[in-house]
């Protein structure tokens, strides 16, 4: 397990001492670290225990219990592309394979170049749209293979 | 002169450029040197007019769509910012057929007001509903929902004011009204659209559960997939607080009730009332064994209201209007309106307020227009992904609780997802069983293994092992699955597979 550095110690401490007060907080604590360091190390489950005077497994057993939290880093830019029924019914399939071998990397993993991480996602609430794909928080409607590319490209030129 | 023109912030309508269009009004507004107010609206949940602009004149609002940036400066020329003709025009918007025909009480104001003004909302009947309670005695409020016939629409439709009474003769104390905004089901939007488009009218609701209970803390359980809902409903909530309509002295009455939104972290367990329970209080949402039932110990072990979205936003217009008026639509158990929604391969899809009474036929034919592709429907899957599967000639069913019950499926939250005539339905079931066994929260047998055995049995079959002897196997075990399991996940996981084995038992053979 990879140590913590010492600003992201910084930043754990910080958000749990923002939060603890609150009711049943270990939940808004691990969405706080996530949205500042793109993931939840799994060198951060000690300290946020001890901060939270939780156990270590209780910790551990919600980080792996939730498919949104990630122990890894993401790749700069995150396509959650829908695989739920109203998606399938419109061809989310093979807008899936298409994604797969247009990025060369399977769902829940990141391309060796670090730009694009592929997440599988179970309704995002827009199947009167289907199919849908979500690019780093921005919904995408009737998405095609073409317009996949398009979009794939447009955040690519981005940072 | 000012002209007022609207453009949805609702997520399915920026999916497809909703967003751009915006940009294009005001950046063409400027240009022309026009007065511009631009107020980001709900969708009227009419998809396939999306983006559906509306501008505001002197005989009401006109709506153009589905506008795409390029159209924008056309629209000018043709003086759309006074209703001129295009070749976009779709006329008033409130006859627009697909929309004039709809009875929409729950979703009267979505797509209507600016979801972040309190203004805009007391302008079109907000929070009469509220200042009816403050004036009513907490059992006479709970009197008025039970009287109203209001089913829980998340899904399992138990009689909202009951569970409501419950929690009211607990002892006083901490109490909680919690909100289940984890909408999971594939083919369902309507929580997330009133959220987006209408979120004061879930936040009134909420704070007359809370006064009626002696609730003073509430929680929405968010979905994490909701970020557009999220930003939404923290706008409002912070727009009611400084309206007083939150807080410690809400509408001036002396009661406290505050309000927060929290997070889950993508479980479709979590929509389970008792896993939400869990996970709002920080934990692995495992599903809890009842009794005691959540309206005796919910929340931190206190008398909790566990209700859905559309249940919530539909209360204030039963205190407004009167219990009477609600029950008066609908038909025999299942009083009341339905916001449906139709999704998956459907020409027009989009969101359908009406009473309950109308056929699946009519839904998928006279709204929805019949399939996106062209091709002849074969079979919708009604109430999510524990939902059974329909057959076409079983789409003269009435969609309400008890007819739906009747031929083995279940209404669930309202959502149809249409299929066409190239779908596999075997592969359909063996997804059903993949997806509980991604979703399953792991405690209880059945569930767990039990979804993960589906998938191989379904798997053998298509290898062309012993298709019969397979077969027979996957019966006995979505058998063992419904009845075996803890909640309603393992136990509902098996109803899409044995519908599809019931009508569809052609699909279940060897792949090549």
């Amino acid at each position: 397990m990879d140590k913590l550095v010492p600003e992201h110690a910084e930043i754990i401490r910080r958000v749990a001492a923002d939060l603890k007060g609150r009711p049943g907080p270990l939940l808004e604590v691990l969405h706080a670290i996530q949205a500042q360091l793109g993931h939840v190390p799994p060198a951060a489950v000690p300290l946020v225990a001890a901060e939270l005077n939780l156990l270590r497994a209780e910790v551990h057993g919600v980080i792996s219990f939730y498919h949104y939290f990630r122990s890894r880093p993401p790749g700069a830019h995150t396509v959650s592309v829908c695989r739920a029924e109203s998606c399938q019914a419109v061809g989310a399939e093979a807008l899936a394979a298409h994604a797969r071998q247009r990025l060369g990397v399977d769902f829940h993993e990141t391309t060796p170049d670090g730009r694009f991480s592929l997440e599988p996602v179970y309704c995002l609430g827009n199947c009167a749209c289907s199919p849908a794909v979500m690019i780093d928080g921005s919904l995408h409607g009737r998405v095609t293979p073409e317009r996949l590319d398009a979009l794939l490209s447009e955040a690519d030129r981005k940072r | 002169m000012t002209f007022t023109a609207y453009v949805p912030r609702d997520a399915g309508a920026l999916s497809l450029g909703a967003g751009e269009v915006a940009h294009a009004i005001a950046r063409e507004a400027t240009a022309r040197g026009l007065e511009l107010q631009l107020i980001r609206n709900g969708s009227r949940g009419a998809y396939w007019l999306e983006p559906m602009v509306e501008v505001a004149t002197v005989h009401g609002r006109m709506a153009y769509g589905p506008v795409s940036p390029g159209d924008v400066p056309g629209l000018f020329d043709a003086d759309f910012q006074n209703g001129g003709a295009h070749a976009l025009s779709l006329g008033p918007t409130d006859r627009i057929p697909w929309l004039a025909s709809q009875q929409r009480l729950t979703f009267a104001r979505v797509g209507v007001v600016d979801p972040a003004s309190v203004a805009d909302y007391v302008i079109h009947g907000g929070y009469q509903g509220l200042r009816r309670a403050l004036a009513l005695s907490p059992q006479a409020v709970v009197q008025t929902v039970i009287d109203s016939g209001l089913r829980g629409r998340g899904g399992a439709a138990f009689p909202t004011g009951i569970k409501w009474k419950t929690v009211l003769e607990q002892p006083a104390g901490q109490k909680y009204v919690t909100c289940n905004a984890d909408e999971g089901d594939s083919g369902t939007f309507s929580d997330r659209m009133l959220m987006e488009g209408d979120p004061l009218s879930l936040i009134e609701g909420m704070t007359i559960a809370a006064l009626a209970v002696g609730a003073t803390q509430g929680f929405i359980y968010l979905r994490a997939e909701y970020p557009h809902a999220h930003r939404a409903l923290n706008q409002a909530i912070a727009a009611a607080y400084q309206a007083r309509y939150l807080g410690a002295d809400v509408m001036g009455s002396g009661k406290r009730f505050d309000l927060e939104v929290r997070l889950g972290a993508g479980a479709y367990i979590c929509g389970e009332e008792t896993s939400m329970l869990e996970s709002l209080e920080g934990r692995r949402g495992e599903v809890r064994v009842r009794p005691p039932l959540p309206a005796i110990k919910g929340l931190f072990g206190r008398p909790t209201i566990v209700n859905n979205v559309i249940t919530l936003a539909t209360v204030p217009s039963l205190l407004h209007r009167g219990a009477e008026y609600y029950a008066g639509f609908g038909m025999g158990k299942s009083r009341g309106t339905l916001p449906i929604q139709l999704a998956g391969n459907i020409k027009r899809g989009g969101l359908v307020e009406r009473a309950f009474g109308l056929t699946l036929r009519e839904l998928l034919y006279d709204y929805g227009g019949g399939s996106a592709s062209g091709r002849p429907l074969r079979a919708v899957q009604v109430g999510g992904p524990l939902g059974a599967y329909i057959p076409a000639s079983q789409f003269d069913t009435l969609v309400d609780y008890e007819a739906l019950g009747s031929i083995g499926a279940l209404l669930g939250h309202g959502g149809i997802v249409a299929f066409d005539d190239s779908v596999d339905m075997a592969r359909m079931a063996r997804y059903a069983m993949e997806f509980c066994a991604i979703e399953s929260c792991g405690k209880c047998t059945p569930c767990r293994i039990g979804s993960t055995r589906g998938m191989e049995v379904i798997d053998r079959i298509f290898e062309g092992q012993d298709a019969e002897g397979n077969v027979r196997k996957l019966e006995e075990l979505c058998e063992l699955m419904v009845q075996g399991s803890l909640c309603g996940l393992g136990g509902m996981a098996p109803f899409p597979v044995q519908s599809a084995l019931r009508h569809f038992r052609e699909d279940f053979r060897v792949r090549s």
